[in-house]
């Protein structure tokens, strides 16, 4: 009882923070709303039991999604015109569509229950056999590394591809501007922000890697350990600048390293397959199938964190880059 | 009829949250916020597959020796992937929205629908 009404309650929030969202007209705090939104998303999803989508979420949308939203805003602008047309046709065509939507809820299988088709088709057989199968705890990471590998290898070639695109459209200025020197009785900007975020950078960092390679027992893996990872690094650039950031990892290193982390995901398989078995069943890469499996996972997820991490970095370079440099010449 | 209010609000609010983003990249010109709105569309879509994965009394999906009943983690899987695609695909809408800012001056899609309009009249003139 006491669940169901954290439930509706939460999602009651999430919608009156949608309705927020939409009816603000200065950008500015429509994104940081909607990194409130995106917290509050990911505070539904841990009462949900998905802990590593919650992990995910609290990162990417709360974290880098609000970072990239207002880095274009330095471009753009952040003051939205009113909108000239009036709102009643396309009030009309959303209620509509909303109304046959929930007329068919009407015949959906009810929320919680364990007679849902949801899972009766491969639910159980990941449940009840990956642990055995597979050695590790973490169903969630069985699933992501395992049993579906080839899916997981499309999501991180999409974000590759997304990084080729970003980089095609804005680039990365790496023109260094010219350094200014501080006089002695002058003090650098942001001293407290600055010796603060020295402080936690290492955290954040050797939490990424705690995240990474924990991902088989805990909550965790590549793909949340990589944004992690980049947030850390976006931190040192907002406190210090962007040069600072270039001179601490360069775009040149990280461009190289974003596709190495797809090459060892599709290098995994590859290898399972020169040593008989199928693309991506790492049973054969150890004597006992459990081993194999395990060095396989650690492998992939390696190259799943790498990627993220990089894409994230390098996306968030142009972005900046872009703002505060200009065009790429 | 007989509606099951607290096994039905969850896809309402989906539902909800859903319209809110389709309303937002249909009636408002800026480009930015259309992109936001194509986001709360898109946690419409995870919110619907997570709660669809949740089972009564059930567990997160970690095995531990003294739990008997785990939520699906198929859904999980999904949704999380979906998640870190999403924030990529959200950099390149925004990479593109810089591009149409630093051609046309402005982010506001009427402006930039009446100066193609412009554009079209004049060269067939020539």
């Amino acid at each position: 009882m006491i669940e169901s009404l954290i439930n509706i309650i939460l999602f009651t929030m999430l919608a009156a923070t949608s309705l927020a969202v939409v009816r603000l007209h200065n950008l500015f705090a429509i994104t940081m709303l909607f990194g409130v939104y995106s917290l509050l998303s990911a505070v539904i999803f841990v009462e949900l039991d998905a802990v590593d989508v919650a992990f995910t979420e609290a990162a990417v949308g709360a974290g880098i999604s609000t970072m990239l939203i207002l880095s274009t805003l330095v471009i753009t602008g952040h003051h939205e015109k009113n909108p000239k047309h009036g709102p009643w046709l396309p009030l009309v065509v959303v209620i509509l569509t909303g109304a046959v939507l929930a007329w068919g809820t009407l015949d959906m299988p009810l929320f919680g229950s364990l007679d849902n088709p949801i899972h009766q088709h491969v639910a159980p057989r990941y449940i009840q056999d990956s642990p055995e199968e597979i050695g590790i705890p973490n169903m969630v990471t069985s699933v992501l590394a395992s049993y579906r590998g080839y899916d997981t290898m499309g999501e991180v070639v999409v974000v590759f591809a997304a990084l080729i695109g970003v980089l095609a459209l804005i680039g990365i200025n790496e023109k260094k501007c010219a350094k200014r020197q501080y006089s002695s009785d002058e003090r650098p900007p942001r001293p407290v922000l600055q010796v603060m975020s020295k402080l936690l950078i290492p955290y954040i960092m050797l939490f990424a890697l705690y995240v990474q390679f924990h991902g088989d027992f805990g909550p965790g893996g590549g793909f949340q350990a990589g944004v992690i990872f980049a947030a850390a690094i976006i931190l040192y650039t907002l406190t210090f600048s962007l040069d600072d950031a270039f001179d601490l990892i360069s775009p040149r290193v990280l461009r190289p390293l974003a596709a190495i982390g797809v090459l060892i995901y599709g290098g995994t398989g590859i290898v399972t397959m020169l040593l008989g078995g199928t693309f991506l069943n790492y049973s054969v890469l150890a004597g006992d199938p459990k081993s194999g499996q395990h060095y396989g996972i650690l492998a992939i997820e390696f190259g799943v964190g790498l990627t993220v991490a990089t894409v994230m970095m390098l996306i968030f370079y142009a972005f900046v880059s872009r703002g505060e440099k200009g065009k790429v010449e | 009829m007989n509606i099951d209010f607290v096994g039905l609000y969850n896809y309402w609010v989906v539902i909800f949250l859903m319209m809110v983003g389709f309303y937002t990249v249909i009636a408002y010109d800026n480009l930015v916020k259309k992109v936001v709105g194509l986001n709360i569309f898109q946690t419409a879509v995870f919110m619907m597959y997570i709660s669809a994965s949740k089972v009564d009394g059930g567990s997160v999906p970690i095995y531990s020796e003294s739990i008997e009943l785990y939520s699906n983690p198929l859904p999980h899987v999904l949704i999380l992937t979906a998640i870190v695609v999403g924030v990529a695909i959200t950099a390149l809408a925004l990479a593109l929205i810089i591009r149409i800012k630093e051609a046309y001056g402005t982010i506001n899609e009427d402006d930039i629908i009446r100066m193609d309009l412009e554009e079209d009249a004049r060269r067939d003139k020539l």
